[in-house]
């Protein structure tokens, strides 16, 4: 189990170096959207039309922080279930978006996709949100303000700690890491 | 009649909002501790060290352990020689979880309707409260954050006679292995039996709160059954966060009641590692 860092945006080359239970450090910037800010992404590219951040080789993070309190760069940020976002994954990848952070595992389409646009999904801790956060150093609205904790924000973040959960091969850590520890 | 102030309510339910998601029980966060000795995937020790490092930072910090600060759930005994004055009793829930999410720097998570417009209530009402009366003269509040995630994994089956206790084991154990990592593992898992389709799914809500965490149904026969589904779970090998280990869940709480002599009813609650809850006495 190798530890890397990462800084985004992501390159091809950084995603082929990337293997399943490698422990990665992130560093840069990223961006939240989840449920609902998908929903609104994924229009926008159906009609052709500019989407509000550049998905180009990034990072997008699957959570909706709770406020910060005063002093606080952004309040608690674990991920959600990443599940929830498989029907919008493809077609984002497929638009140059090159990993999702969240927790949970994955369908089988967006494992594919995985493949076809060389990307990974990155899963971190849930539940963890006040250790996480204290990764993240700045952030600020930069889309969807009027969904609240589901507005899309820019992240800075330094050393933000996840696990590859699926790479760009095929792997699935989930399947893996399961299947060593059952018992029948 | 004792009168109780619904300004006492309020009051108390916006400190126990903060409370509840501040602080992690003490017998949740030994049970975890115990959880991480035994653990034998590396991948899911650090996750558990991981896991009591975060709450002591809720603890220390006054932060919310987890983003998710759930649906407000308020389960109340109601003693029937209280009277409320100086304002409503449904509307001191409303209000003190209202200002216990706004002061608390706590999530707004709730929907107005559920399906078409989706917008945001922005102060995580409504609560949910689920009052029963008592004799006494004294209220005693329990308020659950109720996370989201965790909450898509659960459901209700109408098993009947036929199905037996094996078939209650057979659908909480799929239940958890479907749930994979969603949930956020090591879980909570709440099994409610018999009752009506509604009773049941209320009787495993109620299997998650119970204090202290691992403590065992009344009944012999049903404590047996908690420990073996312990035992299963674990030995799926989901481990913490779903990424392979022992621990799967923390504990297996069932609750019963009598049913129907056509039904059999099951439901499967599952809450996260964060088992948040709090208890007050007015």
């Amino acid at each position: 189990m190798a530890e890397i860092r990462l800084q985004t945006p992501l390159s091809d080359e950084s995603i082929e170096k990337l293997h399943i239970g490698d422990k990665v450090l992130l560093s840069g910037v990223i961006y939240t959207a989840r449920d609902a800010a998908h929903k609104r992404l994924v229009e926008l590219i159906k009609d052709n039309k500019p989407l509000p951040i550049d998905i180009k080789g990034q990072v997008i993070y699957y959570v909706g922080p709770a406020p910060a309190k005063p002093g606080y760069a952004i309040g608690p940020a674990g991920p959600t279930t990443s599940y929830r976002m498989d029907p919008y994954a493809t077609i984002l990848h497929e638009h140059g978006l090159k990993a999702s952070i969240g927790k949970g595992n994955r369908g089988q389409e967006v494992i594919e996709a995985l493949k076809k646009y060389k990307g990974v999904y990155l899963a971190a801790t849930g539940g963890v949100a006040a250790l996480i956060a204290k990764t993240i150093k700045k952030a600020e609205i930069v889309a969807y303000e009027d969904l609240g904790a589901e507005a899309i924000r820019r992240l800075e973040v330094s050393d933000f700690p996840c696990i590859v959960a699926n790479d760009c091969y095929g792997g699935d850590l989930f399947q893996e890491g399961v299947k060593k520890y059952k018992i029948d | 009649m004792r009168e109780i102030s619904a300004k006492k309510i309020e009051e108390a339910v916006r400190e126990m909002c903060m409370d509840a998601n501040y602080n992690l029980g003490e017998d949740v966060v030994e049970c975890i501790k115990k959880a991480k000795d035994r653990e034998d995937s590396p991948t899911g020790k650090a996750i558990l060290e991981d896991i009591l490092k975060n709450i002591e930072i809720g603890k220390n910090e006054k932060l919310a352990i987890c983003q998710d600060t759930g649906f407000s759930v308020y389960f109340v005994e109601l003693g029937e020689e209280v009277k409320i004055v100086d304002g409503h009793y449904m509307d001191a829930f409303t209000e003190g979880t209202r200002r216990g999410y706004k002061d608390g720097y706590l999530r707004k998570s709730i929907v107005d309707d559920p399906v078409i417009s989706r917008i945001n209530t922005k102060d995580n009402t409504p609560p949910i409260v689920y009052t029963d009366i008592v004799p006494g003269d004294k209220i005693k509040i329990t308020m659950a954050p109720k996370g989201g995630g965790a909450e898509n994994m659960s459901e209700v089956r109408m098993l009947t006679a036929a199905h037996g206790i094996e078939g209650v084991k057979k659908f909480v154990i799929e239940r958890v292995e479907k749930s994979g990592g969603n949930p956020c593992p090591p879980v909570v898992v709440g099994v409610g039996i018999g009752g009506t389709f509604e009773k049941c799914a209320m009787l495993a809500k109620r299997a998650l709160f119970r204090y202290p965490i691992g403590s065992h149904h009344p009944d012999k026969k049903f404590a047996e059954v908690e420990e073996e589904l312990l035992e299963k779970v674990n030995n799926l090998g989901i481990g913490p966060m779903g990424l392979g280990g022992r621990t799967t869940a923390l504990a297996v709480h069932i609750e019963t009641f009598p049913c129907h002599i056509a039904t059999m009813p099951a439901a499967v609650n599952i809450n996260c590692h964060a088992a948040r809850h709090k208890t007050r006495v007015i």
